[in-house]
């Protein structure tokens, strides 16, 4: 069986003013269904651009990126955003849940793209946000909640459509060390019990250890 | 939840700021409503003016009288249905700053002329009969609180002297877009007076009207009237009713363009409050907006969600304003002295125009924050700092 992304000779560069700035350098990367693996590096070495080419937010100057057989690196616009909609559980750093919106609102936001009927939407975002162990704060807005209960309920919106992939950009970054660690046990259960890919990028080794594989990344080539 | 309910919580995210933006809104659409009914006001005589109806006047000018000698000769031209006249007297009543039209008419033809300005047949009969009677319309009536019988003195000045009537009817108007506000007496009694007074204006008329039988003929019958009166010392010219009126009005011209341009000018000006309400709210939300795209959000998701926003806003303000609009309409027109604007009445297209404006202001208002969400890619909305 094939890995479930290939990034063949990924390179991305950036223009800044008139300059054209390298960031990722022929990459070639396999990652398998069902694995956890950890991005690392320092500042500015490219992890997150690679990730944010693996969610497909952002396109690579050349090479190709497959997803499930999905080359995503020829998807327009329309169709990374509905691509996304349907394969991708992204988790910030920041949470970057919608602030107006309460926990039980922002899980449902995702489930608003989708054929699902309202009932259907709830059952969903319940069993999401049960996982995440928030079931009693749903009607909480996030400046109700914990930064820790705010990055379980950015989890339960990411792994609310059954996303093929979940992708953390240092999920725990902004955590203090026991929210930190019941997030990376979520993760780390979103994997074993739920056979879920996870790809996060940290600067945490602590973090990292969660991962089945880690790969280091520096001045845009894997190392 | 629904997209509807996220614009409704977007909107009312910031309380203060959406509050004072639909108060923008709903203030400058009773502004323009305001103004555009003034215009409309001004315009109301035009408006009015009948189809069957033509004025011959002076061709030089319309201050310039005209033969009263003239009369039959108008009556006898083929395509004529009836013919009356009129003379502006002006003249002074209690106030030389409150002007309400003051005409000499022909008692026997003006109100089969004029069949808007409703009176009895009691009260025509005696008008017609009493040669220093006088009628006036309901608003003057209700105005200077005058009643049938009540005298009315006015101070001349066109035919100097001091001038008493008594007031024989009280006409009624047909509807609306009547002006009541005219006062009508013989003009047998000024020109009686002016055979002692000033012999040399003797028969002199202002200038008549012209009932015609077939209004599609009324280019043709003005032809051959004026034809009937060339190379005479006082040459004719006739015109509809309508262009008679606009040509008036169009002494007022510059200041009707200059209200009509400040209604618009207020449009403007809220569309770029609006704008800048919007353009606010998009700007704090391009982390979310780069989120929402994450998530699967697409062009038109994003597009619905600031428009909508955008026109909810706007909806509130222009409803907020329309319905604030008609009591204030309604207490301008009765605070206002009706010989100001003898017509002030909201008209359908004030509404329409108004409404529209509300609508075009929350879709234009739009544009700029669309551009800018579907433009900003993902990666440099994360990046944003507000």
């Amino acid at each position: 069986m094939p890995p479930l992304i290939q990034i063949q000779d990924v390179s991305k560069s950036y223009m800044r003013d008139s300059f054209e700035v390298p960031v990722l350098n022929n990459i070639n990367l396999d990652i398998e269904e069902g694995e956890f693996m950890a991005l690392m590096g320092p500042s500015g070495s490219g992890k997150t651009t690679l990730l944010n080419l693996i969610a497909g937010i952002d396109k690579p100057s050349s090479g190709k990126i497959k997803v499930s057989d999905t080359d995503i690196s020829q998807l327009s616009e329309t169709a990374l955003a509905k691509w996304r909609a349907n394969n991708i559980g992204f988790v910030f750093q920041f949470y970057n849940l919608i602030p107006v919106l309460t926990a039980y609102e922002n899980v449902e936001l995702p489930l608003l793209l989708t054929p699902l009927s309202k009932k259907e939407r709830k059952k969903q975002a319940e069993t999401a946000l049960e996982i995440v162990g928030l079931a009693d704060r749903m009607k909480h807005y996030p400046k109700q909640l914990s930064g820790g209960q705010e990055q379980r309920a950015a989890i339960a919106r990411a792994i609310v459509t059954d996303p093929l992939v979940i992708i953390g950009d240092e999920p725990t970054g902004d955590l203090d060390k026991n929210s930190a660690e019941e997030i990376l046990t979520l993760m780390e259960r979103l994997n074993k019990e739920f056979k879920k890919t996870l790809l996060i990028v940290t600067h945490d080794p602590h973090a990292a250890e969660r991962a089945n594989i880690t790969k280091h990344i520096d001045k845009g080539d894997l190392v | 939840m629904k997209i509807l309910k996220l614009i409704l919580k977007n909107s009312l995210r910031h309380k203060l700021r959406t509050f004072l933006t639909i108060c923008g809104i709903a203030i400058a659409v009773i502004a323009f409503g305001m103004l555009r009914t003034v215009v409309t006001a001004w315009y109301a005589g035009i408006e009015a003016s009948a189809a069957d109806r033509l004025i011959t006047r002076q061709a030089v000018s319309f201050i310039f009288p005209l033969p009263y000698t003239y009369k039959d000769k108008i009556a006898n031209v083929e395509g004529v249905d009836q013919v009356t006249f009129a003379t502006w007297f002006q003249g002074v009543y209690i106030d030389k700053n409150q002007f309400f039209p003051r005409l000499a008419v022909d008692p026997e033809t003006i109100f089969d002329v004029y069949p808007e300005w409703i009176v009895t047949p009691e009260e025509k009969a005696t008008f017609q009969r009493e040669r220093n009677s006088c009628i006036i319309g309901e608003d003057i009536a209700a105005m200077y609180n005058l009643e049938v019988g009540d005298a009315m003195t006015l101070e001349g000045d066109i035919y100097p002297g001091d001038w008493q009537f008594i007031i024989r009817g009280i006409y009624k108007k047909r509807d609306q877009t009547v002006d009541g506000t005219g006062m009508f007496f013989h003009w047998d009694y000024i020109n009686e007076r002016m055979k002692v007074d000033d012999p040399i204006r003797v028969g002199e008329v202002g200038w008549y009207i012209v009932k015609i039988k077939d209004p599609n003929q009324s280019a043709e019958v003005s032809r051959r009237i004026d034809e009937l009166f060339l190379n005479s010392s006082a040459e004719t010219k006739t015109e509809t009713e309508r262009a008679f009126q606009q040509g008036f009005i169009a002494s007022f011209s510059s200041i009707i363009t200059a209200m009509n341009f400040m209604s618009f000018v207020i449009i403007g000006i809220i569309m770029l409050v609006l704008g800048n309400t919007m353009i606010m709210s998009s700007r704090e939300r391009t982390r979310e907006y780069a989120v929402m795209k994450t998530l699967g959000f697409s062009t038109p998701h994003l597009t619905s969600l600031i428009l909508g926003e955008s026109m909810f806003i706007s909806f509130l303000g222009g409803g907020l304003g329309l319905f604030l609009l008609f009591p204030l309409i309604e207490g301008f027109g009765m605070v206002v002295p009706k010989n100001w604007f003898p017509i002030f009445n909201l008209e359908e297209i004030t509404i329409v125009l108004a409404a529209s404006s509300a609508i075009l202001v929350g879709i234009v208002a739009a544009i700029f924050p669309i551009q800018k969400a579907i433009r900003t890619k993902i990666v440099d909305g994360f990046r944003f700092v507000g």
